[in-house]
């Protein structure tokens, strides 16, 4: 997976409401159509970083199956990062597009 | 922000243990709802997730400040290697500690002192004004009033002037408190706004109270409106008697103002207190001036401009007056204060400098010593590869935290030394700006630092200096080692060495000079006399009534059963100046012009010599009818004799002086001689010349009680007659007159006795430094020794080799140290009183006790090398 994309993924999945960790991850791989594999190893200093910077917030909650699990919540400067984030991408990506479309003639 | 998360990582790693938990379980979950055994579910979960550890460390370090983790772990690395020897710890702890605490206790003073600006407005345009004597002893004489009236007149380099003198009043007793006499400043006008100064209450003296014609005003010091007037502010505007006379209190000045002195107690207007006819003399020096600068005028300006006119002066009248001064000079206020101050502040700065620098380098001389034991430990370490860095940080750790707890315990130590310094020094100048400010802290906080550097560097860069596979080599055979280490450790023993000998060369001199100030001859008896101030205000006693209270008090106090002798003097020996006149004898020629004749003047009773048991040389004393009118004798010093009759007998010529009967010279026979004494404990003895106080020329007295014995039990019952005689005559400075020369010789005491004690602090520290070593360098050679032993060596002959091997840097250190006694030894030599700088008994008396001292600080670990049994010695390896 690019550099940086994991936070940008991770922010978008929460766009949805608070989730764990676990969530997070296979919410990533299911909507990827287990295209992305999440290194569920680099997922929680993701978290933490992302936590660290404010665009997330975790509380201590109840999981799905009746487990105690930390919940992450995007917070209002997260979702202004998600936003900017996701158009450089686009950015990126249409620049890519058209470098790449020139060869493919 | 990353502070606080560094702070609590703790926390946050096990939330992120549990978070991780809470995975493992959600993932095990999934795979045993899609069948599989709990036991493959975990495995799948594991292998899924990774290693939760390094997750956990990832974000970890994440957390961390590095540099303050590794600083973290040096220190409390440092903590369990002194807690190891603790009392090596303890030790170095409190040595810091003491040097540290003398530093910041000195710093504080000399910061406070000397280099604070003056709390008044604009301080560094405050400059004091002076004459030039005519011998030139004195360049910064006391100003004649009609000469500053000229400089006044004449000057165009100062915003404002002002001409004050010192002078008291008995304070009268009112609403049942006693009568008390008080210093008191008398001031021109301009005296406070020329400092910048407002009163805390009312206001100060204008041009109109300064006028003889004024009604009498008085300001307040804050302290005496406290103490006697209960800081009532009402006070402002009501009216107190002082010499009887009625003065209204203008304003009170604010509690932080001591100006001049601290012992000034109230100001009053100078032009309504003296007569005009006396303020114009151009030749009666008695009188302080304060002036600010305009701006843009330099001191050098100023001063020029009114030099010329002193000089135009002395041009002018100098052949009718000789004692106009040939000049003016000039300092800035600050300076004028603490001038005296300056020298021994110093001195005593930078002798605990010394004994913290002795200190850093007996932890240093320690330090290296544990090192060598740690050899092999350091050599192991740096061939797996420990950085040099990281060995000179430990080091330094330890440092610093020996440095910084001392650092801690010294500055409570200084606050209370600070303290304690501010009691016994009541006399220096600014005393009450003495405070510990951040100023100081910060001083601390540095010295701390260099100390730690200092005593960490040197034993630092000395393990490390070497390969690792050398030092593996060498400390494998013990009596070859520790060649380099050993010579470090004496080069820092001699350095040592020198600093205590400087030290002690100092104090030596200090103490000396101290015990001659002591012991010098007043000329009079000294033990067993009391002595007890009054001053019969002119508003009351006329000169016949000041006879008849003098005879009536004598009298009285003469019959009180315990008094051997009692007189009456208007100065004692060692109160100081008390006035001088200008003398000429009319069966001498004239002298050649610029020439003068000087004595101090004083007036005494008949029984005053027989008293203070004054030999008379030659003639008489005076007689009961040698009063008011009669009075026309007086009595010369052996040095008066000596000086002005060279060769001749003095008896039965004269002297011809005005000592203000009528304001004009008049002859007086000369009736006897009699002894030498000293005016002040510190000053050779001058000419001197006694009027008989029963003319009734002045009210100022001192009553001298001696007695047999405890002569301090005879003070109540004085002050009761003098009560008696005068309910509102309030008596002053009640002092043994053991205590009157003592309380002038205190800056030596106090100095010398300092000094002395850090001398010793110093000397104990370097005989525990030969003592280290030498035990360092017994342990070395141990098996050298041993083959010695066994190969037939004399036990004196080891004795003795290792007895000069620890004396040699002793020896070193003694020659560096006597050198820079003798460059020190010049440095104080305005401190120093009846001893030349190179006194050679105080050289010889150090060298003999330093040497006394490193050899017995050497004979211990010298003789134990000397019992070695070669066997035990060999079998160490």
């Amino acid at each position: 997976m690019l550099q940086g994309t994991l936070d940008m993924l991770v922010l978008r999945t929460l766009v949805t409401g608070p989730a764990h960790g676990h969530t997070i991850a296979h919410v990533i791989e299911h909507s990827s159509e287990e295209a992305l594999q999440v290194e569920q190893g680099s997922l929680y200093p993701a978290l933490h970083r992302l936590q660290d910077r404010g665009w997330v917030s975790s509380y201590w909650g109840a999981s799905e199956n009746n487990r105690k699990a930390k919940f992450y919540k995007l917070t209002a400067a997260g979702r202004k990062q998600l936003v900017a984030e996701t158009s450089r991408w686009r950015q990126l990506v249409g620049a890519i597009g058209r470098v790449l479309g020139e060869v493919e003639g | 922000m990353r502070l606080s998360r560094f702070f609590r990582r703790r926390d946050r790693d096990a939330d992120l243990a549990q978070e991780l938990d809470a995975h493992l379980r959600h993932e095990i979950d999934d795979y045993v709802a899609q069948g599989l055994s709990v036991q493959e579910a975990t495995r799948r979960a594991h292998l899924a997730l990774g290693s939760t550890t390094r997750v956990r460390e990832d974000i970890w370090t994440r957390n961390s400040l590095r540099p303050l983790e590794g600083m973290l772990r040096d220190l409390a690395y440092a903590a369990r290697t002194l807690a190891r020897t603790p009392g090596f710890a303890v030790m170095a702890m409190f040595v810091m500690a003491l040097g540290i605490g003398a530093n910041t206790a000195l710093f504080t003073v000399v910061h406070s002192v000397l280099m604070k600006p003056l709390p008044f407005a604009d301080p560094d345009h405050l400059v004091m004004l002076y004459e030039r004597s005519v011998d030139g002893d004195y360049p910064f004489n006391v100003i004649a009033p009609g000469v500053y009236a000229e400089w006044e007149k004449g000057a165009h380099s100062f915003e404002r002037m002002a001409i004050f003198g010192s002078g008291s009043y008995n304070l009268s007793r009112d609403s049942g408190q006693l009568p008390e006499r008080i210093e008191s400043t008398r001031a021109s006008a301009e005296f406070f706004p020329a400092l910048g100064v407002s009163p805390a209450y009312g206001r100060v003296f204008d041009a109109n109270d300064d006028r003889p014609q004024a009604d009498a005003s008085v300001v307040l010091s804050w302290g005496l409106w406290k103490r006697r007037f209960g800081g009532d502010k009402s006070i402002v505007g009501r009216t107190i008697l002082l010499d009887g006379k009625t003065y209204t209190v203008i304003g009170i000045m604010p509690s932080w103002f001591a100006y001049p002195d601290a012992q000034t107690q109230v100001w009053t207007a100078l032009h309504h207190e003296i007569p005009p006819q006396d303020l114009v003399a151009l030749d009666n020096h008695s009188f302080m001036a304060v002036a600010r600068l305009k701006p843009g005028v330099t001191m050098r300006q100023a001063l020029s401009e009114i030099d010329t006119i002193s000089h135009r002066l002395r041009e002018q009248f100098g052949a009718s007056q000789p004692a106009i001064s040939p000049g003016a000079n000039m300092r800035l206020l600050l300076d004028d204060m603490v001038h005296d101050f300056k020298t021994p502040l110093y001195v005593l700065l930078a002798a605990t400098g010394c004994v913290l620098l002795i200190a850093c380098l007996n932890v240093a001389n320690l330090l290296i010593a544990r090192a060598a034991s740690r050899r092999k430990e350091v050599a192991i370490r740096a061939a797996l590869g420990g950085s040099r860095w990281r060995l000179v940080r430990e080091q330094l750790s330890e440092t610093l935290l020996l440095s910084a707890i001392g650092g801690a315990v010294g500055l409570v130590l200084a606050y209370f030394a600070i303290h304690w310094l501010v009691g016994v020094r009541q006399d220096i100048a600014r005393e009450e700006s003495i405070h510990m400010d951040w100023i100081a802290v910060t001083f601390t906080v540095g010295v701390t630092l260099l100390s730690a550097l200092l005593a960490g560097l040197i034993p630092a860069l000395s393990i490390s200096g070497r390969g690792g596979l050398g030092a593996l080599h060498e400390s494998s055979r013990s009596h070859t080692g520790g060649q380099g280490k050993t010579r470090l450790r004496k080069l820092l023993l001699a350095l040592e060495v020198a600093l205590t000998v400087v030290l002690l060369v100092g104090a030596g001199l200090l103490l000396k000079s101290y015990q001659k100030l002591r012991s010098s001859d007043m000329g009079c008896a000294t033990s067993n006399v009391l002595t007890l101030r009054l001053n019969l205000p002119d508003e009351h006693y006329g000169h016949e009534q000041r006879v008849q209270f003098f005879e009536q008090l004598l009298t009285r106090v003469r019959a009180l059963s315990g008094v051997s002798a009692a007189a009456l003097v208007n100065v004692v020996p060692g109160q100081g100046y008390g006035g001088d006149n200008i003398i000429t004898i009319p069966e001498h020629p004239p002298l050649p012009p610029g020439q003068l004749q000087i004595a101090r003047r004083r007036f005494c009773d008949p029984g005053y010599f027989a008293a203070l048991q004054i030999p008379i040389i030659r003639g008489r004393t005076f007689t009961d009818q040698e009063r008011i009118g009669r009075a026309d004798k007086v009595i010369i010093s052996q040095l008066t004799a000596d000086s002005f009759f060279r060769g001749e007998d003095p008896i039965g010529r004269h002297l011809v002086v005005d000592v203000g009967l009528n304001n004009k010279p008049q002859p007086y026979e000369i009736i006897g001689v009699v002894g030498d004494t000293r005016y002040l404990i510190s000053m050779p003895p001058q000419p001197m010349m006694y009027f008989p106080l029963l003319s009734g020329l002045t009210g100022r007295a001192v009553i001298v009680v001696r007695s047999q014995h405890d002569v301090t039990s005879l003070a109540i019952p004085v002050q009761q007659i003098v009560q008696s005689l005068d309910k509102d005559l309030p008596v002053a400075y009640v002092l043994t007159l053991n205590q009157l020369i003592g309380a002038s010789t205190i800056e030596a005491s106090f100095t010398s006795t300092l000094i002395v004690a850090f001398a010793v602090l110093s000397l104990v520290l370097a005989s525990v430094g030969l003592y280290g070593v030498l035990s360092y360098l017994v342990e070395q050679r141990t098996s050298e020794i041993g083959v010695r032993i066994a190969l037939g060596a004399q036990r004196e002959q080891v004795l003795r080799l290792m007895l000069l091997d620890g004396l040699r840097p002793a020896v070193i250190g003694l020659a560096l140290g006597l050198l820079g006694g003798a460059l020190a030894s010049q440095l104080i030599r305005s401190m120093l009183y009846g001893v030349r700088p190179l006194d050679i008994a105080i050289f010889v008396a150090v060298a003999v006790v330093l040497m006394l001292v490193a050899a017995i600080s050497c004979l211990v670990p010298a003789w134990r090398a000397s019992r070695l049994d070669p066997i035990r010695a060999l079998r160490v390896e």
